[in-house]
């Protein structure tokens, strides 16, 4: 690992700030309760009854994943954990507010699949003491990832939801094998180039200033290539399609560092989505659709759900009708895909941004964490984790509030849904642990094999 | 590694500010444009289920909001919903009409007027219910009214009008026949739309306000416009001699067409006192005066009175009642008898008698009479208007003496009341097809010498032998009835 750690080199130690993380999970439980109370106040006029007991449950899960912070991560980045308490705790509230108006239960569902994700959070922390034992499965990794691509399309166990066929069966649970394959995914693209990014940075040939990879280096590539493409053609799943191969681009061009990668892996996705466009009539739909929603609204498949998603954002305004106060339940899907146009409605613009700052703040100290970091396993990692959360969160919100075309994917932490959450809790620990691993002071390496002209050197500079 | 782990930071950011931007530009500049689709239902949904003000007459509400368990918090209804039908109108999910339309801003609480009083109840932790709207309607008026045209027939279509001369106050509207309200204000919208469609079809056109939106030939009735515009010319005055006779050619006519009788009523000779013109409506008198001011001065006198001009400013869609322009001399002769393309609606024949009861002012109507809070707070009260002076205080004179004479000795005698002058004029109008029955009108006010209320009845049709159309006989006895619930109180 090359990279130079300048802070480590000037002495420079990170602060563990976990009291200040306790400080910001208490303002954060503040926002996921004081929603929840005002979730009851809105549609039913009382605050809710068991305020205390989901109060106390919620605290109880966010303070046990910080115990487990402080004691397994206690150099983890403070910031992470407390916005995503924040979002999980706003969308249970926004999913209660939609299960008052549709009389289902999906929040009871959502908070047994928060707790499912908060155990598994401490799990990973607990069992992972170091990324770089993740490095020791890479190809079973990208195995399980190809697997639970594929497993949707066989028969008996996939199945299809609003003509996405992305769903496995799993006794009694329907598991969106999509979300778990990315993190898999992040860890297999993290081990591979890790091991051939020096092959794949230098050999080759330039062509019109473009460094052109050899032949065989181009494989995985145009592997993943194909997967996504095979996702967009026989699941009809364009978000996770753009998700995977960009999220593949992104983690090529940091590995190589060259951005030729990503002219080519451009090129090959808007050429594969070009001709997707050409040959399926679901996609073409989807991008008229996009072009002039108003102009599909009576249609079937139309443009009912995104338009009443946007009319519902523009009643919202600037400060939103409140909570309980306007009508989400009337766009199909609200607690999953549709979730932020929940909150544009009921929070408005301003709870919308503040939505999307929350989001950034992650993906910041993700990228962040993957500045800082030491090695390089745990530089693609984390970059890679930002990145998909990133990519998730472009692609989702901005097919919802029609900047890009609708494609169905989940809100991370916001939307109804357990495959994602779980996944999403379980990024948020690998998260954890590579910022734990790249603000801990560095060892003393006054081991034995430095000479002794350097271990004089290295007493003097014991920081503190 | 750090360099292009920067170069994929500064990516995330553009794609986090053009989610932003977005939504910025989705949920600030371009919401209003999104507000105003027709398909968007929230904007509806939220007006529809907000606590509307009431709509008051005296003190009792003809329309309220009830609040009931379902997703719409309340509903409206109408207590006396047929007598009331058409100045309410309805609030359905779908439209509105009357009232509920004209007043929509007051009712549901959105109007600026109410601002304050909402800030005060917000900050008490009230609920933001709507203004009530109290009308100028008198109960017994109206009640008068309905009963007088309801008691002609269940098939009747027609429209009794009155309004306070001095103020144009309208103290009672009917139109028939009438609908439920009720039923277009219900939840349940299939059976709103269900009922929408079935009143819409029907031939009566129940959704028709005739008082207002419904402009028909005024016969007879008009002949006080002409009687208005002969005396204002100077040339006659109430006692003076006018022409007379069994006949009238019309001016540049030969033969039957252009011949006008008086279907047998006594109208002397060559000439006959104005009184007995108006007592008998002459029908040769009154072509011949409006051939003899000519047709600038009738349109000029026609429209003092209110016709070609809008002028109800809260209650709609108003139909503008028309006098020709540009007549030649044989349709200016037409037009004296109210017939030609001369076509009023029942307010505007109730402001003819109303402006020459007044002295001659033409009050402009108006249907509400207080803006009011919530808790009945008079916000606001209309201002009575001058619209016009139709005619000179002594020109309102001789028409009083004119119509009071038609009353005590000549055709609008079913509309006399013992012991208080009344004015009057009967007016049966050729509808010009031959299927179609004449239209039965009558109009006047009372007392003559201090009038409080001035009176049009318009009979559109009714289950009555063509033969027997005549109105004074099927509106005079309305006329009274109305008149005297006024003037008893």
């Amino acid at each position: 690992m090359s990279s130079s750690q300048p802070g480590a080199l000037m002495g420079f130690v990170h602060r563990r700030r976990r009291g200040a993380e306790l400080f910001l999970l208490v303002l954060a439980l503040t926002v996921g309760i004081g929603a929840y109370a005002a979730v009851g106040l809105g549609v039913e006029g009382v605050v809710p009854a068991d305020i205390l007991g989901y109060g106390g449950g919620l605290a109880a899960l966010i303070i046990g994943a910080h115990v487990v912070v402080r004691f397994v991560a206690p150099y983890a980045d403070p910031v992470l954990l407390p916005v995503v308490a924040a979002l999980n705790g706003l969308g249970l509230a926004v999913i209660r507010r939609l299960d008052l108006a549709d009389g289902t239960t999906f929040a009871q569902q959502q908070l047994t699949w928060m707790t499912v994700g908060v155990v598994l959070f401490a799990v990973t922390l607990l069992v992972l003491r170091d990324h770089r034992v993740l490095s020791r499965f890479t190809y079973t990794a990208g195995l399980g990832a190809i697997l639970l691509l594929l497993g949707p399309l066989v028969p008996g166990l996939g199945y299809e939801v609003n003509g996405a066929q992305i769903w496995v069966r799993l006794g009694p649970f329907g598991l969106q094998p999509g979300e778990v394959a990315k993190v898999l995914l992040v860890v297999a693209f993290s081990g591979y180039l890790v091991v051939h990014r020096d092959a794949l940075a230098l050999a080759g040939r330039r062509l019109l200033f473009v460094d052109l990879p050899r032949g065989r280096d181009l494989g995985p590539i145009l592997a993943m290539w194909a997967v996504s493409l095979g996702i967009l053609v026989f699941q009809r799943d364009l978000g996770s399609s753009l998700l995977f191969f960009g999220l593949f681009l992104v983690m090529l061009y940091v590995a190589t560092e060259r951005p030729g990668w990503l002219v080519v892996g451009s090129a090959l996705f808007f050429g594969g989505a070009a001709v997707a466009y050409k040959l399926f009539g679901h996609v073409q739909n989807r991008v008229n659709i996009w072009l002039d929603p108003l102009a599909y609204f009576d249609e079937s498949p139309g443009s009912g759900q995104l338009v009443e998603g946007l009319f519902g954002m523009a009643w919202g305004g600037l400060i939103g009708r409140g909570l309980g106060q306007g009508s989400p339940e009337r766009v199909p899907y609200a607690e999953s895909d549709f979730i932020i146009g929940a909150i544009g409605e009921e929070l408005g613009l301003t709870g919308v941004l503040a939505v999307i700052l929350l989001y950034g703040l992650i993906v910041e100290r993700a990228l962040r964490s993957a500045v800082v970091s030491r090695d390089a396993f745990g530089k693609l990692m984390a970059t890679g984790l930002a990145g998909v959360l990133a990519l998730q969160v472009f692609v989702v919100i901005g097919g919802v509030t029609r900047l890009i075309p609708l494609t169905g994917l989940t809100t991370p932490f916001l939307s109804y849904g357990g495959s994602s959450l779980v996944a999403n809790w379980v990024i948020i620990a690998l998260l954890l642990r590579i910022s734990d691993q790249a603000r801990r002071p560095v060892p003393d390496l006054s081991a034995t094999d430095e000479s002794p002209d350097e271990e004089a050197t290295q007493v003097v500079k014991i920081p503190r | 590694m750090n360099k292009p782990i920067r170069t994929i930071s500064v990516f995330c950011l553009i794609l986090f500010v053009a989610l932003m931007a977005n939504a910025t530009y989705l949920q600030f500049f371009n919401a209003s444009n999104l507000d105003e689709d027709p398909r968007n239902r929230r904007v509806i949904e939220a007006a529809y289920s907000v606590e509307r003000g009431a709509i008051l007459v005296g003190r009792d509400a003809v329309a309220e909001s009830e609040p009931v368990d379902d997703k719409y918090e309340y509903l409206r209804t109408y207590p006396m919903p047929l007598m009331y039908s058409h100045l309410t109108g309805y609030f359905s999910f779908f439209s509105q009409t009357g009232v509920e339309q004209s007043m929509n801003p007051v009712l549901s609480g959105e109007d600026d007027r109410l601002f304050v009083r909402q800030l005060v109840d917000l900050l008490s932790n009230k609920s933001d219910a709507g203004g009530n709207v109290q009308l100028t309607i008198d109960a017994g008026a109206q009640q008068a009214a309905y009963d007088g045209l309801s008691a002609l027939g269940g098939n009747v279509r027609g429209s009794v009008v009155a309004v306070e001369p001095a103020t144009g106050k309208i103290l009672a509207a009917v139109s028939l026949p009438t609908y439920d309200p009720n039923n277009l204000a219900s939840h349940d919208l299939t059976s709103v739309s269900r009922t929408y469609d079935d009143l819409a079809a029907r031939d009566d056109e129940p959704l028709l306000n005739r008082s207002i939106q419904q402009t028909l030939p005024p016969g007879s009735t008009f002949k006080l416009v002409t009687a208005a515009a002969a005396i204002e010319s100077g040339a006659y005055t109430a006692d003076d001699q006018v022409p007379g006779g069994a006949s009238y050619q019309l001016p540049e006519t030969v033969g039957d067409t252009g011949l006008i009788d008086n279907e047998g009523r006594d109208c002397g000779t060559t000439t006959i006192p104005f009184e007995q013109a108006m007592e008998q409506s002459c029908n040769t008198t009154f072509a011949a005066l409006a051939v003899e001011v000519g047709a600038e001065a009738m349109l000029e006198q026609a429209e003092a009175f209110g016709f070609n001009q809008r002028y109800l400013e809260d209650w709609g869609p108003q139909a503008v009642s028309v006098f020709p322009e540009d007549a030649n001399a044989p349709e200016t002769g037409q037009t004296g008898i109210g017939q030609f393309e001369v076509r009023a609606t029942p307010l505007q024949m109730a402001m003819v008698a109303a402006g020459i009861a007044n002295d001659g002012v033409v009050k402009r109507p108006y249907v509400v009479d207080e803006i009011q809070s919530a808790e009945y707070d008079v916000l606001e009260q209309t201002e009575d208007d001058d619209f016009s002076r139709a005619v000179s205080s002594e020109t309102a004179e001789d028409l009083t003496q004119l119509m009071v004479a038609t009353v005590d000795n000549g055709t609008a005698s079913p509309a006399a009341i013992p012991g208080i002058a009344v004015a009057g004029k009967t007016g049966t109008a050729q509808s010009g097809q031959d299927d179609v029955p004449p239209y039965a009108w009558f109009t006047s006010f009372a007392p003559a010498e201090n009038p409080e209320v001035a009176v049009a009845v318009m009979i559109e049709s009714a289950d009555i032998p063509r033969g027997e159309i005549a109105g004074g006989q099927l509106g005079g006895p309305i006329a009274k009835a109305v008149m005297e619930a006024v003037i008893n109180q």
